[in-house]
């Protein structure tokens, strides 16, 4: 689905290296979590997948089944199928959140070639998917996150991902900010979504996100690369040791 | 020669060919006053305080610039709406292109025919306002159009009238200079909506006197638009009184030179005024909102919100005033200015004030000027959104505080749909 080879990314406004050599392969239908200590470049990896400006990739390539994403511009990358559930949900006032999704879904499916959704399509779908991730109506017609709490702003990034039906989705932090409640309704919908032709890029600080969505494999990053992979175990090796036993093993190699 | 001088000569060669309008007593008397305060006051010029980031030349001179008829096909705006047609072409009414002037609860008359009688209520009302509002600044413009208006409406309201009263303006002479003089009387309890729209003749004066009786009602909609060689200069003269309303929006795309001035007076207490615009430039445009709004009762509420967004050179202006007057305890005062700058060609020029001279009230002011938010492009971005269209949405979005001041839902759409058209016409 998604395969990154040797990916080197600097900071343009400071000229600095971020992503040092990045190498990562996800195949369809499996769950892959990148845990880390801050300033890794989790979340810089995130951006440059979904094509945010002020990054410079100088090596490297990255894919999405088959093409080259880093080339495209931020809407043909999501019309290729990649959504990024962000970390910090942007809030803009005077823009419905009914009206944004379905001008989203429909630019979608206009790049595709497919034909539009109708306005009653377009609300059957959407108040089915609403309701099992708790949003009301209310929430639907607000402009987008503004004075949404930390949690539903969560929960509506998971909204416009089931609507938006991407193959690849990369959740950055999504567990942030969230009580217990929330993350499990926020994890209950991300499972809602998994299938076999859907992958996962779960970028997270804690475990106990991964209690909730399974991971089938986990990467530690550090200093702009990946410096190990396993299964759900090496979350759970974080959790009880930290990661200062893993970047000593990293550095000692 | 000393200023004032130079200032009187221009005054005199702009009136000299112009004559008094023909009438009866009451509007001959209010006629002479306002050309006593013209000629008191002199046309604006360059260097006056008012006048320093809108150049008034093409407005006071003696011939009006030339500005090409704008032809289109698509429908105006308020074309669905339930409403009474008052159509004026190049500043004369046309009586075949309006509807019959009846409506219940209101009295409709053209000024013209109003104008020949000897007696008539608007006599209270009709410069009244105007003069009011040239104290502390003058508006010269207006006083001119005070004395020299040929025509207009005078609307007197006495219940709730049934369906607004829609002012559409025609410009059909590439070279016509139409000055037009409406007043409303609003006498308590009523409520009328008022709307405008079209281009109304190459050089447009226009003054608005609205009054607002204790617990009566008055919403006004303007689009300013259609005419992309427009000059206009409008003035709108409110007095509120008790537990009175007063909500004004005006959008305004394309036009050389639009100048939109408001002096609302708010003299009885709890009463509510709330004035917005909504600008789109790309390019030739000039466009200058100039409001004075003072607080003279208690407990009064007032907001000013206005948005420009700018493009390939345009230049907007905002110089807002708010004045708390001694005594108006518990106002509530609230004014915003704000550009969008979508590039490095165009330019925002603001002035806001506040002046109180009381101790127990709430004023706030802003003013600001930015590009388009990166962050949440990328936001809309990299939902599927194309740049053209999630610009166009954040544009719309920087807009809605000033369009969610028209409070019925159907005018708000057909103005939202005009704005949506506006930026659809053009490339990104």
């Amino acid at each position: 689905m998604l395969e990154i080879k040797n990916l080197h990314v600097k900071l343009e406004a400071e000229d600095k290296a971020i992503l040092k050599g990045v190498d990562l392969v996800i195949e369809p239908g499996t769950v892959h979590a990148i845990m880390g200590p801050n300033g890794s470049g989790k979340s810089t990896l995130s951006y440059v997948l979904s094509g945010r400006d002020g990054y410079a990739v100088t090596d490297g390539s990255a894919t999405l089944e088959g093409e080259d994403i880093l080339d495209m511009e931020p809407e043909e990358r999501a019309a290729a199928g990649l959504f990024l559930a962000f970390q910090y949900p942007v809030e803009i006032p005077g823009v419905g959140n009914m009206t944004f999704l379905r001008t989203a879904v429909n630019a979608q499916r206009k790049a595709r070639g497919q034909e539009e959704m109708s306005a009653a399509d377009f609300l059957k779908v959407i108040r089915e998917k609403a309701k099992t991730l708790q949003i009301d109506a209310d929430m639907l017609k607000r402009p987008v996150n503004v004075g949404f709490s930390g949690g539903e702003k969560k929960r509506n990034e998971i909204l416009q991902m089931a609507m938006l039906e991407p193959k690849m989705c990369i959740l950055d932090e999504t567990d942030s900010g969230l009580d217990v409640d929330a993350m499990k309704l926020v994890s209950d919908g991300v499972n809602a979504l998994r299938d076999a032709g859907r992958s996962f890029l779960v970028i997270t600080h804690y475990q106990r996100l991964l209690d909730h969505i399974k991971p089938d494999v986990v990467h530690i990053m550090a200093d702009g690369r990946i410096i190990k992979s396993g299964g759900p175990e090496l979350a759970l090796e974080v959790e009880q040791n930290g990661y200062a036993d893993l970047l000593a093993e990293a550095e000692a190699v | 020669m000393a200023r004032a001088e130079l200032k009187q000569e221009a005054t005199e060669a702009r009136i000299a060919t112009l004559d008094l309008p023909a009438g009866g007593k009451w509007a001959t008397s209010v006629r002479t006053d306002a050309l006593a305060r013209l000629r008191a006051m002199g046309l604006p010029a360059r260097r006056d305080e008012y006048w320093r980031y809108t150049r008034p030349e093409t407005l006071t001179q003696a011939e009006a610039p030339a500005a090409a008829l704008f032809d289109s096909k698509e429908p105006q705006v308020f074309e669905s709406v339930d409403r009474l047609r008052v159509v004026f072409v190049d500043g004369v009414f046309d009586p075949a292109a309006s509807d019959d002037l009846t409506l219940a609860g209101v009295e409709i008359e053209r000024l013209e025919t109003a104008a020949k009688a000897d007696i008539h209520w608007a006599k209270d009302l009709y410069g009244v306002l105007e003069a009011r509002g040239q104290k502390p600044v003058d508006r010269p413009l207006a006083a001119f159009n005070s004395a020299y208006a040929t025509d207009g409406v005078l609307i007197r309201v006495t219940g709730a009238a049934s369906k607004p009263i829609s002012l559409i303006y025609t410009h059909k002479s590439e070279t016509s200079d139409a000055i037009l003089h409406h007043v409303v009387k609003l006498e308590k309890g009523a409520e009328l909506t008022l709307l405008e729209n079209g281009p109304a003749a190459a050089r447009f004066n226009k003054v608005l006197e609205v009054e607002v009786a204790d617990g009566a009602r008055f919403h006004h909609i303007r689009a300013q638009g259609r005419d992309h060689e427009r000059r206009a200069a409008t003035h709108i003269f409110a007095r509120l009184g008790a537990e009175s309303q007063f909500k004004s929006f005006t959008l305004t795309v394309n036009g050389v030179l639009t100048r939109n001035e408001a002096v609302i007076e708010m003299t009885g207490d709890d009463a509510v005024a709330h004035i917005a615009g909504a600008a789109m430039g790309d390019g030739a445009f000039h466009h200058d909102d100039t409001v004075f709004v003072t607080h003279d009762a208690l407990r009064c509420e007032s907001r000013q919100v206005f948005k420009k967004v700018l493009r390939n050179g345009a230049v907007g202006v905002f110089q807002g005033k708010i004045l708390v007057k001694e005594g108006a305890q518990k106002t509530d005062g609230y004014q915003i200015s704000q550009s969008l700058l979508l590039d490095g060609d165009s330019q925002f020029l603001a002035k806001p004030e506040l002046e109180i001279y009381a101790d127990d009230v709430a004023c706030s002011h802003g003013s600001t000027s930015g590009a388009i938010d990166m962050d949440a492009l990328y936001y809309l971005r990299s939902r599927g959104v194309p740049k053209k269209e999630a610009t166009d949405l954040l544009v719309l979005s920087f807009l809605a505080e000033a369009v969610e001041e028209i409070e019925d839902e159907g005018l708000r759409d057909e103005i939202v749909s005009r704005l949506t058209g506006w930026l659809a016409r053009r490339g990104g």
